[in-house]
């Protein structure tokens, strides 16, 4: 069975159909490109997939089980992690508090311990630490600890939003345009950094870019999204080569 | 990483140590008069409700106007219990207390909890519209039952908390403020906070967002209940009106004042300005204007370079560091 299966998901704003008749089946462990020019509707699938809008129609299921009208919190533990275009970290809180609250439902202490701080506080808090701290050296941010996630330079950020979602233990990862607004350097590091995290990790990965050309190095399947609906699907070759879909991009 | 919250633990205590020796030292000593030693409890009080309106409007980041509301039914509930069981004698004095203080912070809870699962579903404004309003029902509510006695109020309620009992407010003031403060460097106070910072991004690792706006809904009125029932067993009596949307703003200035967010900034800044009035009040005409400043001047501190500067200074960021 594939890991994430979506069959003719659509949703409108107020007459706009942002996305209409879309279906993408990933199969665990894959890098998935989702790729198409501004306006077509990506980030909104991934806000159906994670919950935050509520589809007019069609079906989401993840590993044969219904998402479809859960919150995004649920969808989050059922193994559905994210990052957002426009980085939304924990501005006031530190790096480290930023990941060790993503671990809130992995590691857990009572109430009561919340107020006392006894024994098995100080244990599960280093557990948490712990693990938090693992996570960031993934990123090399582990040096920034106690910085401010505010006060992170923009790369970082953006990487800090991916370590965060690792936190929560996906199964399948969503990232938005991880590279938007890195340099060239950055963006190479950050596919490295990619590559890497779902060796480790064993997650599937499903990424959506407007950058042809780095989907197509990274991604083993894209599918390409246009005016909502679904313009072709494929390996980067089959896509790339697509009439239809030289034509959208050229006549972006 | 272990070094400085040791540190920090030390530094806590050599604070609450030196506190309760020099207000001993005062009192023991006859160091301070009448118009002083009257203001002992009241600072203990309004440290009690800035800290604990602080969980809801600066690490929450909900502005509510009705914190008052919750303090009033600790209040009355608190004083009814001992007027009922204490004065009667019932039960001995200090259980009677310990009771009131339970179920004048319980109840106050309740309707933390009562009044947050539909008004926490507000924003921003509405919010506050909506809890200003709630606070100013209680008090007409009180003012008409026959229980709270009305627009007379209950009086000779037993002075369990005035400032001779001082050990007992300290105490209760200093545990207080440990547990929120414990409270906001848990698993829990991180949630809160997330909320505050990125609520679609909270939702997005997990964080049911009604559920933690509630929980801290419900701990703020606890705590601003129990400082509702020392208030009541200082003064001895207990009036309606004392409870207005006058008191929930003077609670809110402190908090702003300290810094949202900043439980230490809290804790001085109920101690200046409870203190302030008083210190004002030979100055007369002049009171509010010299008031005013001194409001004005701690605003422009907190934003301030030579606050920044402070914080940057080596002793002092790691004095500050566990800091919510
Ligand atoms: N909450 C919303 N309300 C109204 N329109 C929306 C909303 N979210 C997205 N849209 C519209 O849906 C379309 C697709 O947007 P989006 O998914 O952000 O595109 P992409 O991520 O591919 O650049 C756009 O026309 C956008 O204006
Ligand atoms: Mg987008």
């Amino acid at each position: 069975m594939a890991l994430l299966e979506v069959k003719n998901l659509g949703i409108s704003f107020g007459g706009l159909k942002a996305v209409d008749g879309f279906n993408i089946t990933i199969e665990e462990g894959q890098l998935y490109g989702l790729i198409g020019p501004n306006g077509a509707g990506k980030t909104t699938v991934f806000n159906l997939l994670t919950g935050v809008y509520r589809p007019t129609l069609g079906t989401i299921t993840l590993d044969g089980k219904n998402l479809v009208g859960k919150g995004p919190a649920e969808i989050c533990k059922s193994g559905v992690g994210r990052t957002f275009q426009n980085i939304r970290l924990f501005g006031k809180m530190t790096v480290l508090d930023n990941v060790k609250t993503a671990l809130h439902n992995r590691v857990g202490y009572s109430e009561l311990s919340c107020f006392l701080h006894g024994p098995v506080y100080r244990k599960k808090e280093q557990e948490m630490t712990d693990q938090a701290m693992d996570i960031l050296k993934v990123f090399d941010l582990d040096r920034d600890a106690d910085t401010l996630a505010s006060n992170l330079p923009y790369g970082r950020q953006r990487k800090l939003e991916i370590a965060r979602a690792l936190a929560t233990n996906p199964r399948l990862l969503l990232l938005d345009e991880p590279a938007a607004g890195m340099n060239p350097n950055e963006t190479a590091e950050l596919m490295d950094t990619i590559r890497l995290i779902r060796e480790k990790y064993h997650i599937t990965i499903l990424l959506i870019e407007h950058d042809m050309k780095l989907v197509a190095g990274i991604c083993e399947y894209l599918t390409v999204l246009n005016f909502g609906t679904e313009l072709a699907s494929g390996t980067p070759a089959e896509v790339l080569n697509d009439p239809k879909v030289i034509t959208a991009y050229l006549g972006e | 990483m272990k070094k400085t919250s040791n540190r920090q633990t030390w530094y806590y205590a050599a604070v609450i140590v030196i506190s309760y020796a020099v207000v001993t030292i005062l009192l023991k000593g006859n160091l301070l008069n009448r118009q002083y030693t009257s203001l002992l409890v009241p600072i203990a009080v309004n440290i009690m409700l800035a800290v604990s309106l602080n969980l809801v409007t600066g690490f929450l980041g909900e502005l509510t106007l009705g914190h008052a509301g919750f303090m009033s039914i600790g209040a009355y509930t608190g004083a009814l219990i001992s007027l009922n069981l204490g004065k009667t004698e019932v039960l001995p004095a200090p259980a009677a207390f310990a009771l009131a203080l339970l179920c004048g912070g319980l109840m106050a809870a309740l309707f933390g909890f009562l009044i947050g699962v539909p008004v926490l579903r507000l924003r921003g404004d509405y919010l506050a519209i909506v809890t200003l309003a709630f606070g100013e029902i209680i008090k007409s509510v009180i003012n008409s039952m026959e229980i709270t006695n009305g627009a007379r109020g209950l009086s000779k309620i037993p002075l369990y908390s005035n400032y001779t009992n001082y050990t007992v407010v300290f105490i209760i003031m200093v545990l207080t403020v440990l547990a929120i403060t414990n409270l906001m460097n848990s698993r829990d106070g991180r949630a809160i906070m997330s909320i505050r910072d990125n609520d679609i991004a909270a939702e997005s690792i997990g964080i049911k967002i009604s559920h933690f706006k509630v929980k801290a809904f419900v701990f703020s009125a606890f705590f601003a209940g129990v400082a509702g029932v020392l208030y009541a067993h200082n003064v001895g009596l207990l009036k309606p009106g004392t409870f207005d949307y006058n008191k929930s703003i003077e609670i809110l200035v402190i908090v702003v004042l300290g810094g949202m967010g900043s439980i230490r900034g809290s804790v001085i800044a109920a101690v200046i300005l409870t203190v302030l009035p008083e210190l004002l009040r030979g100055t007369d005409n002049l009171r509010m204007l010299l008031y005013a400043i001194v409001l004005i001047a701690m605003m422009i501190f907190n934003n301030s370079k030579i606050k920044e500067g402070l914080m940057m200074n080596r002793t002092f960021r790691k004095l500050g560091k566990k800091e919510a």
